[in-house]
């Protein structure tokens, strides 16, 4: 409910990626916040609400308010 | 050729590897290819936004293309976490499906939290994951997620990252023993002897990263750890003389000594 009053009053909607808040004016599509974000031919995964988006994927999924993103990469862990 | 087979894969080096820890991208390349491994394991982390394009990345340093990786959930704390975590790292990884599983249950101890592992364990299989499994040294708990599907089964040494050596082969004894799947000492190895140990009382690899990353010279290292995992596999291969307590026995001819 908090997330869409906000919504509504910034004119902006509302997303979380990677546990941090971002608004945009318009619904932007996966790629284009990957864009936004400078992450475009990065080799990365995303799970948007806990569920995976395939890569081949990224251009038709229209991200909606107050969706929860994940984005991770591959780094030195043992 | 004695190779070490993981899920129908034959490799020939039975030392696994971290890429972490290191000073830089660099010193990762030259220390795993140092180490002869061919398997090395990686974290899935969230990526830093607003990062610029171009920087250095552990994919051009160890390429995914030259070496097997072994995506972990380190740092995951219930089977859920874990879960999502390899589910991402396989479509980061175009549908690769050997990974490691580890979910932890202290942040003191890293001590494996074995429940949430095996709940963990029972979901990735059915998913069509192949998982090699971090867990304690409890030779029951490693037969369970051996009888779930797991792949590899790869109990302590010691605690991740103290270096403290293997404290208790027996226990790592009875899980060799019951074993159907690859046994791999992952955790505690310190220095070349504890590998060499591990190897010796039958393990099928082991799997490091601080002893390495946290040596002095971490590329030297690596090449001990390598030849401490193959000379403990020739040992164990070979068979080693029964120990006599307290009884000598000389090596040089015990006749024809001059003065008799």
């Amino acid at each position: 409910m908090q997330s869409h009053f906000l919504a509504a009053i910034l004119k902006a909607m509302q997303l979380t990626v990677n546990g941090a808040p971002h608004s945009f004016e318009q619904n932007p599509n996966l790629s284009q916040l990957l864009e936004t974000l400078n992450l475009t031919g990065k080799r990365l995964a995303v799970e948007r609400n806990g569920e995976i988006v395939p890569r081949s994927q990224f251009g038709e999924t229209v991200l909606a308010d107050g969706d929860q993103l994940e984005i991770v990469v591959a780094v030195g862990g043992g | 050729m004695d190779e070490l087979i993981i899920a129908g894969k034959s490799y020939a080096s039975r030392l696994l590897i971290g890429t972490g820890k290191y000073k830089d991208f660099d010193e990762t390349r030259r220390a795993v290819e140092e180490s002869g491994a061919q398997i090395v394991t990686v974290a899935i982390r969230r990526t830093n936004i607003g990062q610029t394009a171009g920087e250095p990345s552990l994919l051009d340093a160890v390429p995914p293309s030259k070496y097997t990786y072994l995506p972990n959930t380190a740092g995951c704390y219930s089977a859920d976490d874990a879960i999502r975590t390899l589910r991402l790292a396989r479509e980061l990884l175009d549908g690769h499906d050997l990974v490691k599983l580890e979910v932890l249950g202290d942040p003191k101890t890293l001590y494996p939290n074995v429940v949430e592992t095996i709940k963990a364990a029972e979901v990735l299989v059915k998913d069509g994951f192949k998982v090699m499994v971090y867990t304690s040294d409890d030779p029951i708990i490693a037969k369970q997620l051996e009888e779930i599907g797991c792949v590899a089964v790869m109990p302590l040494a010691s605690l991740i990252g103290s270096g403290m050596g293997i404290l208790n082969p027996w226990n790592l004894q009875i899980i060799i023993d019951n074993a159907k799947v690859p046994v791999i000492v992952d955790a505690g190895v310190g220095t070349a002897s504890d590998a060499a140990i591990a190897m010796e009382l039958g393990c099928d690899g082991v799997l490091m990263n601080t002893a390495i990353a946290g040596a002095g010279n971490p590329v030297l290292m690596a090449s001990a750890m390598k030849k401490a995992v193959q000379a403990g596999r020739e040992a164990f291969l070979a068979g080693r003389m029964p120990k006599k307590l307290y009884s000598a026995s000389p090596s040089s001819p015990t006749t024809g000594m001059i003065g008799k």
